[in-house]
């Protein structure tokens, strides 16, 4: 049974990361990866809105007619965005500053409203936590990931330290151009992974 | 001359995909065919006009006067959602072509991005009714221009040969990237 539950979790990192496989909620990937930190703050920041929208339509799944699904869940998941953005304002003022739009914009993010429908409305309060955090830590990861690399190309630094001097960087992958076509390397290279496992 | 400016800043400079990473999933999902790119960039260019007025009147009548401006999320896109329900069945009642051409790309509106956010930065922009149409409408077109040509370079990808790693997203996202960069050289002619 323990290991059921490992599992859940796994599959949203791996099996079924949001990012490289289901190609979900590409609109934030692409925009708020400038830096690492950046990257993954919106990660953790969708993280939360994931697992509480999951655990809460999860207990309410039996409650909502058939018909009002959709505009109830979107009802849970735009509360749960509010209370995130008020959050971070108070505590997190400098990320929520450079994150700007993109907070408010994880209600219409496909991977929260996709995993309320296709996971916590079909499963257990658990599992739907489980699987909430799962897909979150994938996002955050790709996320993470394709802010270091677009850090570390466009500016030469990685969480702020300096690795090698500015004037080597490639401004332009912080950059609009940068985020499409590092996204397009990374997704290439996990595809080709995938491909020989 | 500030709608003038507007125009070129929403349609060239800040391009809405583009440089704003606002749309990007119809962006990359409709974008096979020249056809279905141009029955998307209608239906979002009629729904982004309507859903910025009406979130536009609703700001500043009815939450910014009685101090509710922490419900805009929730508002908004309550509105948005229902909008788009009542224009599809207002158009498959009045105009059976024009619900044809829309009509299956209309349900994928809710989830773009692009309405939800056009409506929040007209508020940041502090735009008042008449610049916020006009830069709904313009970012529309962008969508739109970027759109087209995005779709019209697919056309021409699916005849050529592509290594395999890089088949579907992966080469859809480089050409994406070009594109930006050919659109970066926009930037400056107006600032906003």
């Amino acid at each position: 049974m323990k290991k059921n539950k490992f599992s859940i979790l796994l599959n949203g990192l791996i099996t079924e990361n949001p990012i490289f496989v289901l190609m979900l909620g590409m609109c934030p990937t692409l925009a708020t990866t400038t830096s690492a930190i950046n990257g993954l703050g919106m990660g953790l920041a969708t993280t939360f809105v994931l697992i509480c929208s999951n655990l809460v339509i999860s207990l309410i799944k039996n409650l909502v007619p058939e018909n009002v699904r959709i505009p109830s869940y979107i009802v849970v998941i735009a509360t749960f965005v509010t209370i995130l953005e008020m959050l971070m304002q108070a505590y997190l003022p400098s990320l929520h500053e450079s994150l700007g739009l993109f907070i408010p914009l994880i209600v219409v993010n496909c991977i929260v409203l996709g995993r309320a429908e296709s996971y916590a409305s079909k499963n257990k309060v658990l599992d739907s936590a489980l699987d909430g955090i799962g897909i979150g830590l994938g996002f955050t990861f790709a996320l993470g990931l394709l802010g270091m690399i677009r850090e570390l190309l466009g500016a030469g630094t990685l969480f702020g330290l300096r690795i090698f001097p500015e004037h080597y960087g490639m401004l332009m992958f912080i950059l609009a151009p940068g985020a499409f076509i590092s996204l397009a390397y990374l997704i290439a290279i996990v595809n080709r992974i995938r491909k020989v496992s | 001359m500030i709608y003038i400016t507007i125009f070129i800043a929403a349609v060239f400079v800040n391009n809405i995909v583009l440089s704003q990473f606002l749309g990007v999933c119809p962006f990359l999902g409709v974008s096979k065919k020249i056809s279905t790119a141009l029955g998307m960039s209608g239906a979002v260019a009629f729904v982004l006009t309507l859903a910025t007025i009406i979130t536009w009147l609703i700001f500043n009548y009815l939450l910014e006067p009685y101090e509710l401006t922490f419900l805009q999320t929730i508002s908004y896109i309550l509105v948005i959602a229902a909008l788009v329900q009542l224009v599809e069945i207002i158009l498959k009642k009045v105009s059976q072509p024009l619900y044809q051409a829309l009509g299956v790309y209309l349900p994928l509106i809710t989830t773009n991005c692009a309405i939800l956010g056009v409506a929040i930065l007209v508020i940041q922009k502090e735009f008042n009714l008449l610049e916020s149409v006009v830069f709904a409408f313009s970012t529309a077109i962008g969508f739109g221009l970027a759109l087209v040509l995005f779709a019209g370079i697919r056309e021409q990808l699916s005849h050529t040969k592509i290594p395999k790693g890089m088949q579907g997203t992966p080469i859809a996202l480089l050409v994406a990237g070009l594109l930006a960069m050919a659109f970066m050289g926009f930037s400056g002619i107006v600032k906003l």
